[in-house]
């Protein structure tokens, strides 16, 4: 197999030109048969390099997985074209197959019956794995994804965050160059999600002292893609709507951190206190016991603000809410369009 | 290196079968009250044929004697025979062909149909290994796990109770075995066909439900295929349901024997190839045009 990497007609990982996916909306009516065309993905014209960790983001139905699904060789594109790993993913879906990692966030790729372990054996037959370099490769998932506690038990009697870590490992058992990921956290808890996180990081800077492994991570969670991603792709009803890094794209849309604090007696002004920051301030109830603060991530820290608030007034409780996804891509599609 | 990997892959391609296999064994064995339950049923429904089925022919053939003021007014139930079963032949069909039915899978199925629909299939596909060719490999190995513990009882039990008339001689079992699985190929070819209609619709459980109805009746499973009217004979023999049931019971009973037996076995084998190779054609129509449901 090394030999037919050199031979690769490119060193993207991925490179697409203007692909589409069409899909008909065929209605029977009473007037005859009606077609509406949704174009799920539109004209998404982009490379990705070898080491690189993009986040694949936008709202539900923005075309994320249709996308996946092309990349992966599972669904045929309208027009356009993709090239994963240098191949057409249609004509080589199962070759493919063997140099790609995919984890479905709301599917399984283990068998659910059977004790997780049976999983990874049976998928290193699958794969054809020699059985050294399975051991091997097995034995360093099970530890680096604290699998151990749990190998023996059916997969359907584990936890979700349990079951992420089997598919995680299901994923890369074969040593993918490529590792696609859709929706991997969602449902987790925040240890379960910072944990992953740390794992997929690693996997991704070329873990046990492999190369690096090309990542490409839709989510719905801002903190998913400011941990792992430095690269960003935005999609909106199938179009991409921005491609760069985190700093770039706050500021195209100035997006925003929510800041809501709760004082221990109320005070009807903030702003004065907050002077000489780049932070709008609001009062959010009547007696002048909440505020609200909003501000750019890039330009200010919580800290300072805070610092800023308990010079004047002591803080009973806060609250911090990072900007909503759904939200940036809104406000960047809204600036787009 | 090029040359070498041409020449593991068909091993490896074995062992990846074996493999899962295996696993659609374990899957299976998981879930053992679930497997006595069905051994139950199986065992109560196979008394319940074999009690109406001998009613049948000690009925038929107590009502020509009477009209033929016939001799011998004792005459056992075995005496009398009905589309060439006497009684204790039909018992034993009845016994044996219960103690295949959970193995032969002649029930509706739709675990294929639910992962199109699902859009889990999508898992199945990213997978370097061929989807037919796997899923078979898993049915082979549920319905050898469920032999002997769904199919053991209602046989065992028929021993005991009504008794069997089995041949004494190797070659029916052999030629019955290889039947069986013949038979489980055929089953699987075409739950797989239909199966796969859910690319095309999205809702398969009134197809598979009908599939599983006539797979019953035209595959022996309500009474045997010879008591059928010439014409309803004819059509079920053109299908491919006996080839899943009756063939195997009739082989393992050595109720077919010699040239015919092995006619038959070439038949079934026939029936597993075509069907097969269409399920092979559908599934890449299937994914040419491809819809995978859900996000």
């Amino acid at each position: 197999m090394t030999g037919e990497k050199s031979t690769g007609a490119t060193d993207l990982v991925i490179e697409s030109r203007v692909l589409t996916k069409e899909f008909r909306r065929g209605r029977s009516g009473r007037r005859g048969r009606t077609d509406s065309v949704l174009r799920a993905v539109d004209s998404l014209t982009v490379t990705i390099r070898p080491g690189e960790a993009v986040g694949y983001i936008g709202a539900n139905g923005a075309g994320k997985s249709t996308t996946i699904k092309m990349i992966t060789g599972i669904l045929k594109p309208s027009t356009g074209s993709v090239l994963t790993c240098g191949l057409d993913p249609m004509r080589h879906r199962r070759d493919l197959a063997r140099r790609i990692g995919v984890v479905f966030g709301q599917r399984s790729q283990l068998w659910w019956d059977l004790p997780l372990q049976e999983s990874l054996r049976i998928l290193g037959a699958i794969h054809a794995l020699p059985p050294t370099r399975w051991q091997r490769r097995r034995d360093q998932l099970v530890e680096r994804l604290d699998l151990a506690a749990f190998l023996d038990r059916p997969v359907r009697r584990l936890s979700l965050g349990e079951r992420m870590r089997g598919e995680l490992a299901a994923a890369l058992l074969h040593e993918p160059e490529l590792l696609i990921l859709d929706e991997p956290t969602v449902g987790l808890d925040v240890l379960s999600k910072e944990r992953l996180r740390v794992f997929l990081r690693e996997e991704n800077q070329g873990a046990d002292g492999g190369p690096p492994r090309t990542m490409l991570l839709t989510t719905h969670d801002m903190d998913d893609v400011q941990r792992l991603c430095p690269r960003l792709i935005v999609v909106d009803t199938g179009r991409c709507v921005y491609d760069g890094d985190h700093a770039g794209l706050v500021a195209r849309v100035g997006a925003n951190r929510l800041l809501v604090i709760d004082l221990v007696d109320p005070v009807q002004e903030l702003a004065g206190a907050l002077a000489g920051l780049p932070v709008a301030v609001e009062r959010t109830d009547d007696a002048g016991l909440r505020h609200t603060i909003t501000f750019a991530p890039g330009e200010v820290s919580a800290g300072a603000v805070l610092d800023r608030v308990s010079a004047v007034a002591a803080i009973h409780d806060l609250s911090l809410s990072e900007p909503d996804i759904e939200e940036v891509v809104r406000r960047l599609y809204a600036s787009s369009a | 290196m090029g040359g070498a990997v041409g020449q593991v892959r068909q091993p490896t391609a074995l062992r990846a079968f074996a493999v899962l296999f295996s696993a659609g064994f374990r899957r299976y064995a998981t879930y053992r009250r679930a497997t006595l339950a069905g051994a139950f049923t199986n065992t109560v429904f196979g008394y319940v044929r074999a009690a109406v089925l001998t009613t049948a022919i000690t009925g038929a053939t107590v009502g020509a004697a009477v009209s033929a003021t016939a001799t011998g007014g004792g005459s056992s139930a075995g005496s009398g025979t009905v589309a060439g079963y006497t009684a204790g032949q039909a018992v034993t069909y009845a016994w044996i062909s219960q103690g295949l039915i959970a193995s032969v899978m002649l029930f509706a199925w739709n675990e294929l149909a639910l992962r199109v629909r699902t859009g889990d299939i999508a898992v199945d596909l990213a997978r370097p290994v061929d989807l037919q060719w796997s899923w078979l490999a898993g049915d082979l190995g549920r319905a050898t796990y469920l032999l002997l513990p769904r199919g053991g009882p209602p046989v065992l039990v028929g021993a005991l109770t009504t008794g069997l008339l089995l041949p004494h001689t190797a070659w029916p079992y052999l030629l019955g075995g290889l039947s069986t699985v013949l038979a489980v190929v055929v089953s699987f070819a075409g739950r797989f066909l239909v199966n796969l209609a859910a690319f095309w619709l999205t809702e398969v459980r009134g197809l598979v439900g009908a599939y599983a109805g006539i797979g019953a009746i035209f595959g022996g499973l309500l009474i045997p295929l010879s008591w059928f009217p010439d014409w309803l004979r004819v059509i079920a023999w053109s299908t491919p349901f006996p080839a899943m049931l009756q063939v195997p019971v009739d082989v393992l009973t050595a109720r077919v024997d010699g040239a015919t037996a092995v006619r038959l076995v070439v038949v079934q084998l026939l029936w597993a190839t075509t069907m097969l190779a269409a399920g092979r054609v559908m599934l890449r129509l299937a994914t040419r045009k491809l819809v995978v449901q859900g996000g």
